[in-house]
Parts: C-alpha cells; sequence; structure tokens
C-alpha cells in the first residue's frame, strides 16, 4: 500500500528523507554533527507541527489509513484473544470485533468497531459502519462477560451507524437504544475508548462506560464535520469550520467534561508506531482496570448513571 | 375532554371561507382538502377526509392525552447556556433567543406531571417547533429528571416524541443527552415502573435511538415518519429509490419495532387502556 502523507505532515517527511539521504552518505564523511542537528531539528519540527494542530487535521490523524484499529491493538496488547462472532439472532457483522482475552493479568472481553485497511478488506468490514446486528453482537458478548465477571473494554472507531435500508428494517435505532439501556446496567467494570473516529450514534452505541478514554489524535461528537457543514451550511465546503464549531478533539472532550483521561499518542500520531501506541493504550487500560475492579457491582452502576446524569450545559 | 366537542354551527369551507379572515384556513398537506382551523382542530388535529395527522406542538398533546387542567409543568424555564459559544451561519444563543421568542416554548421539550383518566402519570412531550424538535442539554436533562419523578413516585412514564435527533450546536453535550436519558429509564425498567413511548412525525436520529425506542410499549401515530438515518442519506447511500412507505409507521409496525399504530383519536383511550392493564 502506497504511504498516505497529509497536507501538514510534509515538511517533516521531507526533512525525514534529507536525514536518511544524509545517513547514507555519512559511511564516506564524518556528518555526525550534521545529522544530529537535524535529528534535533525534525524533532522540534513535528512538536511545533503537531501541538499547533487545527480541529480539522486532527480528524484528519483519526482517519489516517496507516492507523491502528481495534484488532492491531488487540493483538498487539492482549494475549489469548479468542475471537467470538455473531448476535445469535441475524447474522455476524463484519464491522464489531470482539472476545475474551488478557491484558497481563487481567481477564477481560475486549469489544472494538473494525475498519479494513484496503478496498477489499473495507468492503468486508463495511468501512467499519456497523449493522444493528453489530450492536447486538456487541451486546450479547457484554452480558456474557457480565455472566462470568470480566470486565468489559469496547474500542470505538466508526464513520458511524450503517445508513442502509436493511440497517433500517432492522432497527438500527432500536439496537443503538438498546446498547444504551444495557450497558447502563451491567454490573462489570466498562471501560470505553476512542481509538480513532467517534461518530455520533453509532459510536456511542458501543460508549457507555465508567471511564471514557480518547487517544490523542481522535474525534467525538454528534455528527461528522463533513454532514454538520452540508445541513447548517448548506455546502459540503465548510468542514474547517464546523469542525472548529463542533469542538470534537480529546482535549475539547476533557474540557467539556465528557472524557476522564487522554491517552497520548506517539509524537505525529499512532500510525507512526503502532507498537508505542499500543503500549501506551495497554498502560491507560491496566491503571484504570486496576481500580474498577474494587468496586462493588451496585455501586459501579449508580456511579456509571450519575456520570452521564451530569452532562449537559443549561441555565435554570 | 370538552374541547375537542364538535361546535353546533358546521363549518362548511365552500360557504364560509371568504368571510373569515387570512390564516384560519389550512390546506391538507395530503388530500388538498381546505379545512377551517376549528374543524381540524376538533377532529383531533387530522384531516376529515383522510386523516392526515397534521404536526401539532407538546400544547395541543398535553390537551390531547391528559385530562383538562391536570398538567403541572416542571422545570419550565430551563434554557440551553450554548456551551461551545457554537456559529454557524448564525450564533446558536441568537438562535436559541429568537426561537424562544416566536414559539414561546423554552425548548423543545415540556415535561411535567398530569392525569390521564384519573390516573397520575409523568408526561413529556417534545415540539418539533423549537429548533427542529431537535435534542440537546436541556431536553436531555428535562426528561431525565422526569424519569426520575416517575421512578420515585412510581408513576407510569409517557414521552411523546417529535424530533429530527440530536442538537448539532451542542456537539458531543448533545450526543450525551441519549445515554444520559437512556440510563436514567434503565432505572424505570429495574424497577418495573411503566413507559409508554409515542412515536409522532417525525422521530429520527437520536431520539429513535434513545428513549423513543425504549418503551415497554412503543406506539405511532400514522403515516409518521420514524427511523435512525433520514430517507435523504440513505438513498444517497444505496443509490437508489426508497420502498413506498418505508421508515413509516406501518413500516415499522410490521417489522417488529412499534407494538401500535394508533390514531390520535383514540390515544388517549388507548394509553389509559394499556395503563389499567399495566399496573
Ligand atoms: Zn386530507
Amino acid at each position: 500500500m502506497a504511504k498516505t502523507i497529509l497536507e501538514f505532515e510534509k515538511p517533516v517527511v521531507e526533512l525525514e528523507e534529507k536525514l536518511a539521504e544524509m545517513r547514507k552518505v555519512s559511511g564516506n564523511f564524518d556528518l555526525t554533527d550534521e545529522i544530529k542537528l537535524l535529528e534535533d531539528k525534525v524533532i522540534k519540527l513535528k512538536e511545533s507541527i503537531y501541538k499547533g494542530l487545527t480541529r480539522w487535521q486532527r480528524v484528519q490523524l483519526a482517519r489516517h489509513p496507516e492507523r491502528p484499529y481495534s484488532l492491531d491493538y488487540i493483538y498487539l496488547m492482549t494475549q489469548d484473544f479468542i475471537e467470538l462472532h455473531g448476535d445469535r439472532l441475524f447474522k455476524d457483522d463484519k464491522a464489531v470485533v470482539g472476545g475474551f482475552a488478557r491484558i497481563d493479568d487481567y481477564k477481560v472481553m475486549i469489544i472494538g468497531q473494525q475498519k479494513g485497511r484496503d478496498t477489499k478488506s473495507n468492503i468486508y468490514r463495511n468501512f467499519g459502519m456497523p449493522n444493528p446486528e453489530g450492536y447486538r453482537k456487541a451486546l450479547r458478548l457484554m452480558k456474557l462477560a457480565e455472566k462470568f465477571n470480566r470486565p468489559v473494554i469496547t474500542l470505538l472507531d466508526t464513520p458511524g451507524a450503517y445508513p442502509g435500508l436493511e440497517a433500517e428494517e432492522r432497527g438500527q435505532a432500536e439496537a443503538i437504544a438498546r446498547n444504551l439501556l444495557e450497558m447502563s446496567q451491567l454490573k462489570v467494570p466498562i471501560i470505553v475508548v476512542i481509538i480513532g473516529e467517534g461518530a455520533s450514534g453509532g459510536a456511542l452505541g458501543m460508549g457507555v462506560g465508567d471511564r471514557i478514554l480518547m487517544l490523542e489524535n481522535t474525534w467525538y461528537s454528534v455528527i461528522s464535520p463533513e454532514s454538520c457543514s452540508s445541513i447548517l451550511w448548506r455546502s459540503w465546503d465548510y468542514k474547517e469550520q464546523a469542525a472548529e464549531a463542533l469542538k470534537l478533539t480529546s482535549s475539547d472532550l476533557l474540557d467539556l467534561k465528557i472524557i476522564d483521561r487522554i491517552i497520548p499518542e506517539p509524537l505525529g500520531g499512532a500510525h507512526k508506531n503502532h507498537e508505542e501506541a499500543a503500549i501506551m493504550l495497554k498502560k491507560a487500560l491496566t491503571e484504570e482496570l486496576s481500580q474498577l475492579i474494587k468496586i462493588k457491582p451496585d455501586k459501579l452502576v449508580e456511579t456509571r448513571i450519575e456520570k452521564f446524569g451530569k452532562m449537559g450545559a443549561y441555565v435554570e | 375532554m370538552a374541547w375537542f366537542r364538535r361546535t353546533k354551527e358546521n363549518i362548511s369551507p365552500e360557504t364560509q371561507k371568504k368571510d373569515l379572515p387570512d390564516g384560519l384556513w389550512e390546506k391538507c398537506p395530503e388530500c388538498g382538502e381546505i379545512l377551517h382551523k376549528k374543524q381540524i382542530e376538533s377532529n383531533f388535529w387530522t384531516c376529515t377526509k383522510c386523516s392526515y395527522h397534521f404536526r401539532i406542538g407538546a400544547d395541543e398533546y398535553i390537551r390531547l392525552i391528559l385530562d383538562e387542567g391536570s398538567f403541572k409543568e416542571m422545570n419550565k424555564k430551563m434554557k440551553s447556556a450554548d456551551p461551545l459559544g457554537f456559529v454557524d451561519t448564525k450564533r446558536y444563543s441568537d438562535r436559541i433567543e429568537q426561537t424562544i421568542k416566536n414559539t414561546g416554548l423554552f425548548d423543545a421539550v415540556k415535561t411535567g406531571t398530569g392525569t390521564i383518566n384519573k390516573t397520575e402519570v409523568a408526561f413529556g412531550c417534545m415540539d418539533f417547533k423549537f429548533i427542529g424538535g431537535s435534542m440537546g442539554s436541556v431536553v436531555g436533562e428535562k426528561l431525565a429528571r422526569l424519569a426520575d419523578k416517575a421512578a420515585k413516585s412510581r408513576i407510569p412514564l409517557i414521552i411523546v416524541s417529535a424530533s429530527g435527533g440530536a442538537r448539532m450546536m451542542e456537539g458531543a453535550l448533545s450526543l450525551m443527552q441519549m445515554a444520559k436519558t437512556s440510563a436514567r429509564l434503565s432505572v424505570l425498567d429495574r424497577e418495573g415502573i411503566p413507559y409508554i413511548s409515542i412515536m409522532t412525525d417525525p422521530t429520527t436520529g437520536g431520539t429513535t435511538a434513545s428513549y423513543a425506542m425504549l418503551g415497554d410499549i412503543n406506539i405511532a401515530e400514522p403515516k409518521a415518519l420514524i427511523g435512525f438515518a433520514g430517507p435523504r442519506v440513505i438513498k444517497q447511500t444505496i443509490g437508489r429509490d426508497l420502498p413506498e412507505g418505508f421508515q413509516k409507521s406501518e413500516f415499522l409496525l410490521d417489522h417488529g419495532f412499534v407494538d401500535k399504530v394508533v390514531h390520535r383519536k383514540d390515544m388517549k383511550h388507548t394509553i389509559s387502556q394499556l395503563l389499567e392493564l399495566m399496573t
């Protein structure tokens, strides 16, 4: 697959290429000082670029085609993952994956929304857009976790619930709504992590939990910037403005008190180093798990309901 | 329910139209019949010829479903705080103030308590007039408190939905209202307190994908548009025309997502009978 380079990544890539070139010829001359200088320059440039990204640029990073997806994280940070299939009602939704696994000493149920990496796998995964059976599969696995007293981890990464004819026939709205209700009452810990795109009800349908975490370069909102632009500006051309207006980045959501924690990514984004990104995610998960498993089930449920109860802003 | 009884003098559009001031006549969007406002009102805001259900607001539903004068509103003046300082082609804060002025409503839902044939209920009703009945923090908070009231007083909950979905101008906070309301409904569910959801035209997006679909009993008005994705988006996705009646109440009944399609004239009686049988 050809490397995807976003517009704002170009200056970094150019410097990195220059650095590689210099290293290649350094066998013939002593370029140690020059190389050191350039290395520092690359780091400084990266830091300045990635600190100052616009919201729209963060959205682009969240959608980067080389970003790690749910299964990448699952394979990189868990052991003994056994994938389970099907909602026992209609079929197995390939846009949702899940199963039992171990993260260090914790036995967990891990469920993720799954995108594909190329055209073929994207068609297989329906571009990460679940149908109702995806939400029902996730619920089935969560109930299984509850039955055997295992914490649940959900990884969210979807451009939205699939807006298809059959999805409506099979009750897309009901499937999402049912999950919101059932996840509110689930008697085991739930940790939700936005690892890429958190588009609206499609993401939230697996997103009720005791801890809501976001990777640094991800977005989570009620609508995508493009759709928001098309509805409120009646044109597709205002996606940058819409992204700004929606306040959809991880730091925005921390300010809005919707999420509990931002998980840092490797410099330049999770796509630059999958292994390092997985280590950072795993660290956050084990820290949260160690806290949550101590809480009694009734208290857990009560606190979870209160947590979502506090979200919102109004004047009386 | 004296308010809906037919008035003595039978109003006929042909003879009286020219004598009456403008704005009192309405054309049925379904069959084209010209009807006098009072005629529509006395017929439960439905067309006398084809039964088309005109879009009505929260006040009309309160009159339609609750016993006369029994409604006691809660949190009436709760208003949006514009948490994002949202601006599109207009400031959201201006949009709010203007809509409050134009509609006399403070947001897209009215909540409170009332009686249905003397049975006390917690009653919430959305109003499409207020920014398309969109659900933001105020709608979420008022409905959550209404569910708490039903739980605390152990009275049935009834919510009438009319909504284009979650309100974009409050971003992720609007989205979280889906979780907030569903979480509070889960308490009613656990406690065995009945919740009847009534879906009217239109009920779509995040509203459908949260409280509207979670009734112990889901009721729809005839021919209401009910769905998650909008028909335009679905048509774009699949690249072909949608079948006749797609995402209408009768379609949802057929696919098993609503229990009953009920004409407005029978709504109060149906709810009353259900509550009688369930409680
Ligand atoms: Zn008509």
